[in-house]
């Protein structure tokens, strides 16, 4: 298994955000996780990501990691090549694949400012694909997108995830990119009962296609 | 915006890039400096007594001489290497002071009070201070000017850590970039330009600290040069030494500061 997640509970102060949730993704897997804002899709990312150590429970991760962000998170200093380069370590060789696998051929001597938004988003993908990943987490990359870059990107991701095979958390809040993308899908959702906050939050509901999660 | 507002903008743009691709960068500052030259020629001639004012035409003959017998050059040299020194180590314990400070909040707390204490230290009382525990001599020059500026540099490098950019620094976790690489290529450029400004501001105050502690108690350097001058009242020698170490801090300025700040700053352009 690839990635095995068992999260007892996850509070900000007082505020408990995220309780019981097992889940695990094997390569080739895609883990859509839905909900509304603010119930934790995000923690939950950055918790499996090893971004955030204070939780109570365990993450197991087996082999490389890379990530998708909302924004494209580049390093504005550096080369289109270079940012794949420095970042996941290839020669400019692989960097220069990578560019073209996302169709960016020849626009590795760039810097990211010079790129259209449509274009730094395809650099972030590269990075992504680049780092050759065994995990590969997605938080929400196609928000604020319009409907076009969405749909080429959703194409272009699910060619890359189905070239390598990694296994994949991908966080959403849009039904149809889960169900585009995903194997598997979990839904978070908020306390029912708003008088016990502790109750309810961060359960999960069994996806829509298969459902692997274990309460 | 009022349309006339509208207007009035889009004229003072126009004349702006009428203006500004007339004059290259370069003609603009020498022709800038002459003005001065000439501002500081029409006040000699105004006040028409050289013990007092001593024009252009007097000063830079002094200058011409000063520089031929090699005595200007050796104090030139003396001052150059003290601030030097005293900048590498002023810059060196401010970026490690301040980035620690910027990204450690409990730190932070714990060490503003002494930093607000440092930086409303007069300078003239470190210097004497420094004079009377540590003894007249080079060590005590240094540690001063260092003294002096640490606190400066340390404040300037602690908004620089804290205006950094939380997110890459995520992603060059998740991603598991070495220690190195995150410090090469995440940290020092978005410090770069902090250091920059840091470093040109730091230059200018620490060789005016430099000059009051060689007028202080130092047996050469320009600042002891203007000391002595200043005892025979030949103003025209104070402003030859004053000139030369303004030329030499011009110069790398010029040279030195401002294309490794261009060059920090070239992906911002592009």
């Amino acid at each position: 298994m690839s990635l095995s997640v068992a999260i007892r509970a996850k509070r900000f102060g007082d505020a408990l955000v995220l309780r019981d949730l097992v889940f695990q993704v094997a390569r080739g897997e895609v883990l859509a996780v839905r909900g509304p804002s603010g119930v934790g899709k995000s923690t939950l990312l950055r918790i499996i990501a090893g971004l955030d150590a204070g939780f109570d429970g365990q993450v197991r991760r087996q082999g490389r990691l890379a990530m998708v962000f909302q924004e494209p998170t580049l390093l504005p200093w550096r080369s289109a090549r270079d940012n794949l380069r420095l970042t996941t370590g290839v020669d400019a060789t692989q960097a220069e694949a990578a560019l073209a696998r996302v169709g960016l051929s020849g626009k590795g001597a760039l810097y990211p400012g010079q790129l259209s938004l449509g274009q730094q988003r395809r650099l972030s993908l590269a990075r992504a694909y680049a780092a050759r990943p065994d995990i590969l987490l997605l938080d929400e990359p196609f928000v604020s997108l319009d409907a076009d870059l969405v749909e080429d990107m959703l194409a272009l991701t699910e060619s890359v995830i189905a070239e390598q095979r990694p296994a994949t958390v991908f966080v959403t809040h849009a039904q149809a990119e889960a169900e585009r993308l995903a194997t598997r899908q979990m839904v978070l959702s908020p306390a029912a009962d708003e008088t016990a906050p502790v109750a309810d939050r961060g359960s999960a509901h069994e996806g829509s296609r298969v459902g692997g999660w274990a309460p | 915006m009022t349309l006339v507002d509208a207007e009035r903008r889009a004229r003072v743009a126009e004349g702006a890039a009428k203006v500004s691709p007339a004059l290259p960068a370069w003609a603009v500052r020498a022709l800038s400096l002459a003005g001065l030259v000439a501002f500081w020629w029409v006040l000699a001639w105004g006040k028409a007594d050289p013990m007092v004012l001593p024009g252009p035409q007097i000063v830079l003959p002094r200058l011409v001489a000063e520089a031929a017998s090699g005595v200007l050059w050796q104090h030139l040299g003396i001052t150059l290497w003290r601030v030097v020194q005293a900048f590498t180590l002023a810059m060196s314990l401010g970026l490690v002071l301040g980035v620690l400070m910027g990204l450690m909040p409990r730190l932070n707390r714990w060490l503003d009070p002494w930093l607000v204490f440092f930086l409303n230290l007069p300078a003239l009382v470190v210097i004497v201070l420094c004079f009377l525990w540590i003894g007249l001599n080079e060590m005590a020059a240094v540690v001063a000017v260092a003294i002096n500026k640490v606190p400066l540099v340390t404040a300037m490098m602690r908004e620089g850590a804290r205006a950094l950019n939380g997110q890459l620094s995520d992603m060059a976790h998740v991603f598991g970039m070495s220690r190195m690489a995150r410090l090469r290529h995440i940290l020092l450029p978005q410090l770069a330009p902090h250091l920059a400004s840091t470093a040109r501001s730091g230059l200018s105050l620490i060789w005016k600290i430099v000059l009051v502690v060689e007028f202080l108690g130092r047996g050469q350097g320009i600042g002891f040069r203007i000391h002595l001058h200043f005892q025979m009242f030949d103003v025209t020698m104070v402003m030859v030494y004053a000139l030369s170490f303004i030329g030499v801090m011009l110069v790398i300025e010029t040279l030195i500061l401002q294309p490794i700040e261009a060059r920090a700053r070239r992906w911002r352009g592009a």
